[in-house]
């Protein structure tokens, strides 16, 4: 067989293009429910972590409820599932699924608010936690703020997708997301956020009242971004944040 | 009876030694410096070549009498670029946890020089069976190269191997940091690892003169 004619050629081409766009197609499809659940249980695991629901021990690593357990806990924890829609709050069934690059991006443009967040109950008290979406240094970030009524952080998660390994990616390391616990979101009236700051003299982060957490050495793109992303959250939520302030 | 003949031992310790991809070679130099600050991303990143490699050479290698040599790149990307996104997509449905800790290395293998390399300069025109042995010799040789700069970046530029405090606490200053031992950060940045890496290729040819090209 001369594989060197060009009909030869134009035909391999294009049988290799079926077979291998099959074997993709195949794939995705017999995998898809699957991921989508695997997603979905990620996202519950995410938020209940941002609410302090999750096995952390002492200095170790990140610890989420497991999988198997997390749909139980999701549904005891999470009291209410609502959408801001720039006036008021509406209760909406899974708002956590709602695509939240989106939303932000529908909220900052004005059209078609409807922003989600949750309310969680633990222990006799109320987190309101809000989704963020960002930029880091190489791709997006997210990530998601519990806040009390006092706008003081309960506790955080970020996530990212492509941060550059041992540096940005540490940001959903603990010893990155613990700090962010007990610091306020508000200077006075303004909602400032949390900047991630270098030497801020702060390291072991002691100090809650300054509006910062210590910076990730050589990632100072990446923990820009994460300030940018809770500032731009806060600002899109703020009317709502508003309405549940007692301070 | 051994189980390999000497010839076929040699393709996969060659490229461990005297023929290293990236000491001798210098190829996938890009992945080597991006990745290697952290022991665990190294080890992570040297088991995934090992995986795509060693299935690329021989599909390859099956496939390289019928292939047309006009659009024989292209052939090599896309059986590379299937083979990356099938192991991308069975990770997410089956074990998602580790499919995430995947996800950054995942698009750099695609781009390692090292696997079109081999499939350019080897599985083209050989048997499978020998286009396997030098794939999984060629991404050892790789990986072994990764995982020393890997724990000398993590060690001297976090303290750390494999997260785990190895020298102490910076912060409390306890181990090697009570007598004034500090991290050096230089390490972590991406620079670092083409000084590690050009300290290995003087050992190496320091320890074998033959490798050292005429100027």
């Amino acid at each position: 067989m001369n594989t060197e004619k060009n009909s030869y050629t134009v035909i391999f081409a294009a049988i290799m293009v079926v077979v291998v766009g099959s074997i993709l197609a195949f794939l995705a499809t017999g995998l898809k429910p699957r991921i989508d659940e695997n997603q979905r249980f990620e996202k519950q695991q995410n938020i209940l972590y941002a609410m302090g629901v999750n096995q952390n021990e002492g200095d170790g690593d990140v610890a989420k409820v497991p999988t198997t357990d997390v749909e139980g806990e999701f549904s005891k924890y999470i009291t209410q599932q609502l959408v801001w829609d720039g006036s008021e709050v509406v209760q909406k069934e899974n708002a956590y699924l709602i695509d939240v690059q989106k939303a932000l991006s529908n909220a900052k443009s004005g059209e078609n608010v409807e922003l989600p967040l949750l309310i969680g109950e633990k222990d006799g008290e109320k987190y309101y936690i809000i989704p963020m979406y960002g930029k880091g240094l190489w791709d997006v970030i997210w990530g998601y703020i519990s806040l009390d009524e006092n706008m003081e952080v309960k506790g955080v998660f970020f996530d990212h997708k492509g941060e550059t390994p041992g540096l940005g990616s540490n940001i959903n390391q603990r010893f990155f997301m613990d700090d962010f616990k007990g610091e306020s979101v508000l200077n006075g009236e303004t909602y400032e956020g949390i900047a991630v700051a270098k030497g801020n003299n702060d390291p072991l982060n002691s100090d809650k009242e300054d509006n910062a957490v210590d910076a990730l050495a050589g990632a100072t793109i990446t923990g820009n971004g994460i300030a940018a992303m809770i500032k731009e959250s806060l600002k899109l939520y703020k009317p709502y944040l508003e309405t549940i302030r007692t301070n | 009876m051994a189980l390999l003949s000497k010839k076929d031992a040699n393709l996969i310790k060659d490229p461990l030694t005297d023929n290293n991809p990236i000491t001798i070679q210098v190829l996938g130099i890009c992945s080597a410096l991006a990745i290697t600050a952290e022991l665990k991303a190294s080890v992570v990143m040297a088991i995934s070549v090992l995986f795509v490699m060693g299935v690329g050479n021989v599909v390859i290698s099956l496939i390289r009498n019928i292939i047309p040599s006009k659009i024989r790149i292209i052939v090599q990307l896309v059986v590379v670029a299937t083979l990356v996104i099938v192991v991308d997509q069975v990770l997410k449905a089956f074990a998602y946890d580790l499919s995430k800790t995947l996800s950054v290395f995942i698009g750099l293998i695609i781009t390692n020089c090292i696997i079109m390399g081999r499939f350019e300069a080897f599985a083209l025109g050989n048997g499978p069976r020998r286009a396997f042995l030098d794939g999984i010799g060629n991404a050892l040789g790789y990986g072994v190269i990764l995982v020393i700069v890997g724990f000398f970046r993590e060690l001297l530029g976090s303290g750390t191997l494999f997260g785990i405090k190895v020298l102490g606490d910076p912060i409390a200053k306890t181990g090697l940091y009570s007598i004034g031992y500090e991290n050096n950060g230089f390490m972590i940045i991406p620079p670092a690892a083409l000084i590690v890496v050009g300290i290995i290729i003087w050992v190496q040819r320091s320890r074998n003169r033959a490798l050292i090209e005429e100027a």
